[in-house]
């Protein structure tokens, strides 16, 4: 069994008015360091196969056909085993 | 000639009745509401796709209703020629299921917007343009999540295949970023796409298209619909 963390990552090109928001936040509370700020989505779930490449073609299905929009976002997959005890 | 008309109804769909009513008591046409778990488009002529935010709009806007049951006959329906409008959600819905270009990102300033605007026809060929009495309508927006993006091969193809049907606008119908609710690229608040038989827009028509609520400017584009629909 694999735990996958996938992060939906707002394509660069696009504007992220939250991400706006909150580097305007900073700005508010005195920071003066912080820029470039881009609010994505973390989605955790398992997935129940034994072997990597399955595992990694499915979430990236699971990715293109409904967690992401290719016409605005990316995704980066991470996968971890878990040994079934 | 009198059409058939469906409205498909999702779990949190809102603007199903407005549509219902002017369609079914104002124009006089066969209206039927179609259950988001059907998939019978019960020979209908016209699917409206309603305003309001299906399934909690969950993920993103539009995102999980494209998956259910009565939208794989309307994806068949409208590649088949079948003519389909999306209005607010309903068009989140169409971008989300690949049937028009582009994406529906949060407003510029991450406030839902709900107000009466202005948006004008740019292209006047089209089944919900073609017979409008004036270019410039008032009709209200609703929505958080009406910022239109697409990328410059896209914006670039919409506009040469004359697919941008409304813009934002003022009331004398100049298109300025000062009358831009939501920070659509290039002002755009509705579209179609290339074939010219599936609509989506924005601002809500069916909410200004009643006397009794003292605007009737959107009641123009249904008529036009009707008046310019070829089978």
């Amino acid at each position: 069994m694999y735990k996958a963390k996938v992060v939906i990552k707002r394509k660069k090109s696009i504007l992220d008015p939250q991400g706006k928001a909150a580097e305007h936040g900073a700005v508010l509370l005195g920071f003066k360091n912080i820029t470039n700020v881009r609010i994505d989505k973390q989605v955790e779930f398992l997935v129940n196969v034994s072997d990597e490449e399955t595992a990694r073609g499915e979430v990236s299905e699971f990715c293109s056909k409904l967690l992401s929009n290719p016409s605005m976002e990316d995704f980066e997959i991470n996968l971890d085993k878990i040994d079934e005890a | 000639m009198k059409r058939k008309f469906g409205v498909v109804v999702f779990p949190g769909s809102n603007c199903d009745h407005d549509s219902y009513h002017v369609l079914k008591h104002t124009l006089e046409q066969e209206t039927v509401y179609l259950w988001h778990k059907d998939t019978d488009l019960q020979n209908c002529d016209v699917i409206i796709l309603p305003g309001g935010f299906s399934y909690g709009d969950y993920i993103r806007t539009g995102a999980v209703a494209k998956l259910s049951p009565i939208m794989n006959s309307v994806i068949d329906f409208a590649n088949k020629g079948g003519v389909v409008f999306g209005i607010c959600n309903g068009f989140q819905i169409l971008t989300e299921s690949g049937l028009l270009p582009g994406t529906l990102i949060k407003n510029r300033d991450l406030k839902f917007v709900c107000k009466d605007i202005f948006v004008t026809a740019v292209n006047e060929d089209s089944l919900l343009t073609k017979s409008l009495e004036k270019k410039t309508l008032l009709t209200p927006v609703a929505h958080g999540e009406g910022n239109y993006f697409t990328d410059d091969e896209t914006l670039q193809s919409l506009e040469k295949n004359n697919q941008i049907i409304f813009k934002y606008s003022s009331s004398k119908g100049e298109i300025s970023d000062a009358c831009n609710p939501n920070g659509s690229i290039h002002n755009i608040a509705g579209i179609m796409n290339k074939a010219g038989n599936v609509f989506g827009m924005m601002p809500h028509p069916e909410r200004s298209s009643d006397r009794l609520l003292g605007k009737t400017d959107g009641l123009q584009i249904f008529e036009s619909l009707l008046k310019n629909f070829i089978n």
